[in-house]
């Protein structure tokens, strides 16, 4: 699979502000890509450069090895699903999808089939004669994506599609979106600050911070094994250590030696180290790696929350037992779930500029 | 206890004295000769080509006027919508100005500037251009309405043209449309209610004035008004002023009503 998009060194500043920063971006054919960050980390920014709605300082956008750096976004064989849906209040449903249609000039019957597709496609058949004030939130929100993929991009871009759609509503669009990914096979490209909804969707996951992007992976490889700090904290719940790497695969974590499977931090070597909460184990006094007493306790569904102090560190942990507030309990970490981290040696560095 | 319908009592009285009498005023006098017996002659008296040709002309120029006004602010509501909300303010606020004065005086004052040895042709005669000749013609009488209503133009469409939300104008383009077809399909359609409102505020008082084609049409220029007016204050029948004040009365109520077929939603709707 080659490279269907291109973002080489593109830097953008608003006011002043830099907004980006010689950000180099591949995006494979077909994938599933999400830009995933803070607000104001410049994920959005990206987008819009890619949809052609800003134009970046400096740096250049290559569709299929085409500069189109400077081509305005109606002449850019992309679509895009905006935050709000963006559908035209005084045109139909199927008016709606049938703008883009209409505007290349193909024939009625095509459109009129074209319309059908893609509202069987997401689910909504028989709205085309709809007035758009008419629909739920979630319903504008299919039509929206009906009205960008029946111009067949070969990218589709998502702005936060579903932010604006209540929690239940957002799981079911997220299948949706997997599947209509699959039977269309195309790109998309998709802008969240949700970490789960990247996690669940996406092919590659880019976490971006400050206009850098911080890591980009795979779902599991950004979960598991991030890079640095801020990886670790956007991404799911962690317990993240100051630690010293004694050697390869040993660490020494709150005074007691862990053994892990990272090497190559050299001798001695102050680190970072992470552990998810949920690989943190519970056991009797004694019996584990670190003593500790239990503080906090809060019961969440589908596990216990809970922080236990041991080795001058509050470690959160969730587990499927409970453990009482007072309760003295032990920790132990199988070596796999210990991740390393090398320290940031400034603020700066904090937002490391990777080349992908 | 206090009884909050009695709160509106101020207003049914306006109301009360200030249309709904003077209106029945106007149509017992309309279906009334001098002697008080019941008559259709003063409605028919628009048919009189003396009536008549007046009534036309003044929808001509309030055509024209209205049009000049819409190719005017439609524009200038495209370009503000693009501008930073400093510049915004500060343009409405330049054109909104002149409304401060009272408008016969800023009537009077083109009436200067437009005078054969006014302002304006002294100083076209001093760069070496030839006298503009305007004054007391209509396109005179034309531009005073213009200067005048504008703003009754220009405020309702902006009004609009800022709410529209700029991802609708993205969506459009993403779609592949051109600037043109952004402007037409998108703009243009959402832009209606106001260039409803607009229209309306900007014709009816054009189609009805008489102070600006006398000040600037110098006595010449003879509007639907100007014959009301003087049927009224110069020795003409009050009868057959008001006969020809409610057949205009209907020629508006229909071109109102034109306009809020245009307007399907009748958001923009002022009458």
């Amino acid at each position: 699979m080659g490279n269907i998009l291109e973002l080489v060194n593109i830097s953008k500043s608003f006011d002043g502000e830099l907004i980006l920063d010689e950000l180099n971006l591949d995006v494979k054919e077909n994938t599933f890509m999400t830009l995933l960050g803070p607000s104001g980390c410049g994920k959005t920014t990206t987008l819009r450069i890619i949809g052609g709605f800003t134009t970046p300082d400096e740096g250049r956008v290559l569709f299929e090895g085409r500069d189109i750096t400077n081509l305005p976004p109606n002449k850019r064989q992309l679509n895009t699903v905006f935050q709000k849906y963006a559908l035209f209040p005084h045109m139909s449903v199927g008016e709606n999808i049938a703008y883009g249609l209409k505007i290349s000039g193909k024939s009625k019957t095509y459109i009129d089939d074209k319309i059908k597709y893609a509202l069987k496609l997401v689910n909504m058949d028989g709205y085309a004669n709809r007035d758009v004030s008419q629909l739920s939130g979630g319903q504008q929100q299919r039509i929206a994506i009906a009205r960008a993929i029946v111009n067949e991009p070969k990218v589709l871009l998502l702005d936060e599609p579903l932010g604006a759609l209540d929690l239940k509503l957002r799981q079911d669009m997220q299948y949706e979106l997997i599947r209509l990914k699959n039977e269309l096979g195309i790109t998309f490209i998709y802008v969240t600050h949700d970490q789960e909804e990247a996690l669940t969707m996406s092919d590659t996951v880019v976490v971006m911070n400050q206009g850098y992007i911080q890591q980009m992976g795979t779902p599991e490889s950004i979960y598991n094994e991030p890079e640095n700090a801020f990886v670790a904290t956007f991404i799911g719940d962690s317990n993240i250590l100051s630690g010293l790497m004694l050697q390869d695969k040993l660490v020494r974590i709150c005074g007691v030696n862990f053994i892990c499977v990272d090497t190559g931090f050299g001798v001695n070597k102050p680190v970072d180290v992470v552990i998810r909460p949920e690989d943190v184990i519970l056991d009797e006094p004694g019996m584990g790696q670190l003593d500790g007493v239990v503080t906090h306790l809060i019961f969440k569904g589908v596990h216990y929350e809970m922080e236990v102090m041991a080795g001058d560190f509050e470690w959160l942990v969730q587990s499927t037992e409970m453990h009482a507030v007072g309760e003295a309990v032990s920790l132990r970490v199988v070596p796999d779930n210990i991740q390393i981290m090398n320290k940031p040696e400034s603020e700066d560095e904090e937002a490391v500029v990777i080349d992908v | 206890m206090f009884k909050r319908k009695s709160l509106s009592l101020p207003y049914i009285l306006f109301i009360l004295c200030g249309t709904v009498i003077p209106l029945l005023a106007i149509l017992y006098y309309a279906m009334v000769d001098k002697s008080g017996h019941f008559t259709l002659a003063n409605l028919a008296a628009i048919g009189d080509p003396l009536h008549l040709k007046p009534l036309l002309f003044s929808l001509l120029l309030a055509f024209i006027c209205t049009a000049i006004c819409l190719l005017l602010a439609f524009p200038l509501g495209l370009m503000l919508r693009r501008s930073g909300a400093g510049k915004k303010g500060f343009v409405i606020f330049l054109l909104i100005l002149p409304m401060w004065m009272n408008f016969l005086l800023r009537t009077i004052a083109w009436k200067i500037l437009l005078q054969k040895t006014g302002v304006i042709n002294a100083i076209l005669n001093a760069v070496g251009l030839k006298s503009l000749e305007i004054i007391n013609t209509p396109y005179a009488v034309v531009l005073g309405m213009v200067y005048d209503f504008l703003p009754f133009m220009i405020l309702p469409i902006y009004n609009v043209m800022i709410k529209i939300d700029n991802s609708l104008v993205e969506a459009a383009y993403d779609l592949g449309a051109s600037p043109f077809r952004v402007m037409k399909d998108v703009l243009l359609p959402l832009s209606m209610p106001g260039i409803i409102s607009g229209v309306t505020m900007t014709f009816v008082p054009s189609m009805t004035s008489f102070a600006i084609s006398e000040i600037l049409g110098g006595g010449n220029i003879s509007l639907i008004g100007n014959i009301i007016e003087g049927e009224f204050l110069r020795g003409g029948s009050r009868n057959v002023g008001s006969g020809i004040s409610m057949v205009m009365m209907v020629f508006i109520l229909i071109s109102m009503a034109l306009l809020n077929k245009v307007d399907k939603n009748g958001e923009g709707a002022v009458v």
